[in-house]
């Protein structure tokens, strides 16, 4: 720590200043005024081996087993672990197990855990834990993965280190959800018989993760240090890590300019901002570490009135966008144009389907074709900040060229879940993860079950088709992934053509960092488990 | 009126005043639209009706909007403020955490500001069309007519970016566990930029108040009474313009440090100030009910407190006011 380049600029000023300073108290508010500069130079520089990331917004709370969104994940997946890992290709690597397979039938998953881990108060970790994790912690409060261990007959532990899940039928997704974020990991010793909600441990969350818990400023940061009884020798590297939390989009970006922050995760600043900071010396970018997630971003058409009830017209939406322009422009060329409503990240994608060129004319066709005739179409932005605003209005723009009389409908957060909770609207943007399985993050916005006024993260559009339906119900539990691509391939080719939804952009939120940061972004999830393998090179 | 009886009288007043808050708030949170349960929900991914439906019961907002009204009121006159679903918290406990913050920046601010504005304001009054008072007077106006978050940026672009004096963000260096003195520096150094920027609107509207004041007590009958008799400029100064010129500004700050509370949003957001002001922005993005209805009874509150205080520092400056029962 310390810094006598910054320093020696203070004692510089002070004697710059000197002139000013004739009387005993200018000599004195002359000191006072050095101290403050100095500290305030000497501030922006870290100790060795110390992270700075930016979390926003402030996560609600870090217990991973309770709170599941986006903030809560970033900073918890230092503390808490789960059985695998994935790499950027969705392929499982060990974690907490070190061995795992799965049966013949492929109802009979077996892993094998590591016999080294402790959770962090030192208590072993053993499969009783996990036991009690899944089958009782997580069924209750893990609004995801509980949908996933509807497939789970049971979770036994035969010994201390084996765990066996049972499923009732084959489940091809099922290897993809033992990711930390899905799965995390809880102390059976601390929550069991407990009230999950209310447990004081809550506070001080108790992991088998590489960091443990250090302190919470409640609006300024959040303080983990190394667990120095890893069970990985040398690792973690870094020794501390701060999360920042910086409400506003352009003080984060000044904070990563000023040093202050070395770690920019994905959406933290604005887009436009994100060219300026990769462009800086010594800055590095990567759009990897999204691959599990796979945001998808589109536009809910409202399928059952108004002129997008109309397939000529969604059609010409498809038609009349130009989404590559948004992608270079307003994502600046991050990202991928979405051609399916299964990511190309995600598996079983294909590309064997419609594609929708930019082409103005062959929209305006079609919209003669749907017989529109002028009503005003009401497009739902997402309030996510001023990229998705821009977005709204570039779509706006296009449908108008086209012919099309459109009106964007400013609103917050909780007013966009609502009118799409209530079906009130013609076009609304969203993007929605993947994790890495059509059966997991794309099935739930097409099957016709699935439509239910009240929420937002349902078929919103409300898309019909019996046949979409049956396929989707049928490869998920294909036993084979041969069947399976067979069959999502047909969903794809029929949805592609219905187009009940606008598919956008595969996007990549791209993570910013200083470049002396190395192996930050290793996994499929990128840095919500990356601080255990990063390391600072001289 | 004696002292005692005006201020029991106030506080009276006051209570009454802070319930029918508490009723308006209610309803006026309840009634925009948006659903907590779905915000939450959404952000846990891929949530479905029945977990919706799980959080509404586990908070409460399941129940009719008048048991969750009388339950809230019934939890308020106890100095219950509920429970904050999102930040898994009591209200109250969340509230003072980010308490003693913004009020370090607000008081700062709005010191900074009353003493600057008063200064300036006086100082342009005596140079009354002087090019001093010219410069004072226009940039009070700009200062007056610049937008908040536009100066923060400024700020923080020129004496954090390219000057490096102080830091762009925060309450304090992170990591660095100051003690002391040292912990004091730090604070105060964090502390320039925020309050500078808060208190720059403030400071304006002070100067042109106190400026245009004085020159208008300054033509009164009595001044010139006190000249014809034979006293010192500086005693008729002090003691019959100031006083008289002041009454307005004491008014205008009473009913500006009572909003210093709630009123340090976008200060707050811009300098990641961990204060109320953003407390209560989550929380209505959030549609965090017990929160907001939290902070806004705190903020209220604090007006309706700094009301008070306002009438009795009336008493101190216009003996008038206590003696003739004007109040």
């Amino acid at each position: 720590m310390g810094c006598p380049r910054t320093v020696c600029e203070v004692k510089e000023t002070g004697r710059n200043n000197s002139v000013a300073t004739k009387t005993g108290k200018n000599q004195m508010m002359k000191r006072l005024v050095t101290s403050l500069m100095a500290m305030t130079l000497a501030g922006a520089v870290h100790a060795e081996n110390r992270l700075d990331i930016v979390v926003q917004p402030e996560p609600p709370s870090l217990m991973l087993g309770l709170v599941s969104n986006g903030p809560t994940q970033l900073v918890a997946g230092d503390i808490y672990e789960s059985l695998l890992r994935y790499d950027t290709d969705l392929n499982p690597m060990p974690s907490l197990a070190s061995e795992w397979e799965i049966s013949d039938d492929a109802l009979t998953y077996t892993f094998k855990l590591r016999e080294d881990v402790t959770w962090h108060d030192g208590e072993p970790f053993t499969a009783e834990d996990v036991v009690f994790s899944v089958d009782k912690f997580l069924r209750e409060t893990h609004a995801r993965l509980r949908v996933s261990l509807e497939h789970v007959e049971s979770v036994t532990a035969p010994d201390a280190h084996t765990v066996v899940f049972k499923l009732k039928q084959p489940f091809g997704p099922f290897i993809g959800v033992f990711e930390a974020g899905t799965m995390p990991m809880i102390p059976k010793h601390i929550y069991e018989g407990t009230d999950y909600k209310t447990n004081p441990a809550n506070n001080t969350p108790i992991g088998t993760g590489p960091f443990k818990f250090e302190a919470w400023e409640k609006g300024s940061y959040i303080h983990l240090v190394k667990n120095e009884d890893y069970y990985l020798d040398g690792k973690p590297a870094i020794d501390d890590v701060y999360y920042r939390v910086i409400p506003d989009a352009a003080s984060r970006a000044v904070a990563f300019e000023n040093g202050d922050v070395d770690v920019l995760p994905g959406g933290s600043v604005e887009n436009w901002d994100v060219k300026r900071l990769i462009e800086m010396d010594g800055v590095c970018s990567t759009g990897h570490g999204w691959e599990y997630f796979a945001p998808h971003a589109m536009a809910w058409m409202n399928n059952r009135e108004g002129p997008t009830s109309s397939k000529a017209f969604r059609k010409a939406v498809m038609y009349a966008t130009d989404r590559e322009f948004v992608k270079d422009v307003i994502w600046n060329g991050y990202g991928k144009v979405a051609t399916s409503p299964v990511s190309s990240k995600t598996n079983f994608y294909s590309d064997d389907t419609v594609m929708y060129d930019y082409d103005p004319d062959k929209a305006r066709e079609l919209l003669a074709e749907s017989g529109y005739d002028g009503e005003t179409v009401r497009i739902l932005p997402l309030p996510y900040g001023e990229t998705w605003q821009r977005w709204a209005e570039a779509m706006k723009q296009n449908l108008e060229e086209v012919g099309v009389n459109v009106q964007v409908v400013a609103t917050d957060v909780a007013g966009w879940n609502q009118k799409q909770a209530e079906w009130d609207f013609d076009i609304a943007f969203t993007y929605l993860y993947q994790y890495g399985d059509p059966a997991l993050g794309v099935a739930r916005s097409y099957l016709a079950s699935n439509i239910a006024k009240g929420s937002p993260w349902n078929n919103v559009a409300g898309y019909e088709n019996p046949k979409v339906d049956d396929l989707f119900a049928k490869a998920a539990v294909a036993a084979t992934p041969e069947e399976r691509q067979a069959l999502y391939t047909e969903i794809q080719q029929i949805l592609v053509d219905d187009v009940p939804v606008a598919w956008q952009l595969e996007i990549e939120f791209p993570t910013i960092y200083r470049c002396n940061v190395k192996d930050l972004v290793t996994t499929a999830i990128g840095v919500n488990d990356g601080m255990r393998d990063a390391y600072l090179e001289d | 009126m004696d002292i005692v009886t005006a201020i029991v009288g106030r506080l009276l007043k006051a209570v009454i005043t802070l319930l029918m808050i508490v009723i308006l708030n209610f309803f006026l949170i309840h009634a925009a639209p948006g659903d907590p349960a779905a915000v939450m929900a959404g952000e846990a991914g891929a949530a479905d009706a029945k977990y919706i439906a799980q959080l509404r019961e586990q908070f409460g907002l399941d129940q009719p909007l008048m048991v969750q009204f009388w339950n809230y009121v019934s939890g308020v006159l106890q100095l219950d403020l509920g429970y904050s679903y999102r930040q898994q918290m009591p209200v109250l406990d969340l509230i003072l955490e980010r308490l003693p913050a913004t009020l370090i920046l607000t008081l700062t601010a709005f010191g900074m500001s009353l003493l600057l504005g008063i200064v300036f304001g006086l100082a342009a009054a005596a140079r009354q069309g002087k090019w001093s008072d010219t410069v004072i007077t226009s940039l009070s106006l700009l200062f007056y007519a610049t937008p908040l978050f536009w100066v923060a940026l400024m700020a923080v672009v020129l004496f954090s970016v390219k000057l490096g004096w102080f830091p762009a963000f925060g309450y304090e260096t992170v990591g660095a566990d100051y003690v002391g003195f040292q912990m004091v520096l730090d604070r105060l150094k964090h502390l320039v930029l925020p309050a500078f920027t808060l208190g720059l609107f403030f400071m304006a509207v002070y100067l042109r108040m106190t400026r245009s004041s004085v020159l208008e007590v300054s033509q009164m009958d009595f001044v010139k009474t006190a000249r014809a008799k034979g006293l010192q400029e500086n005693v008729i100064r002090r003691r019959h313009i100031l006083r008289n010129a002041l009454l307005p500004v004491v008014t205008l700050a009473g009913l500006q440090a009572g909003q210093l509370v709630g009123g340090a949003v976008l200060t707050e957001t811009v300098f990641a100030w961990p204060g109320i002001g953003r407390l209560m922005f989550e929380s209505l993005t959030a549609r965090d009910y017990n929160t907001l209805l939290g902070v806004f009874l705190i903020s209220a509150a604090m007006v309706i407190l700094f009301n008070v205080v306002t009438d009795l520092v009336y008493r101190l400056i216009d003996p008038r006011i206590g003696a003739g029962g004007a109040a």
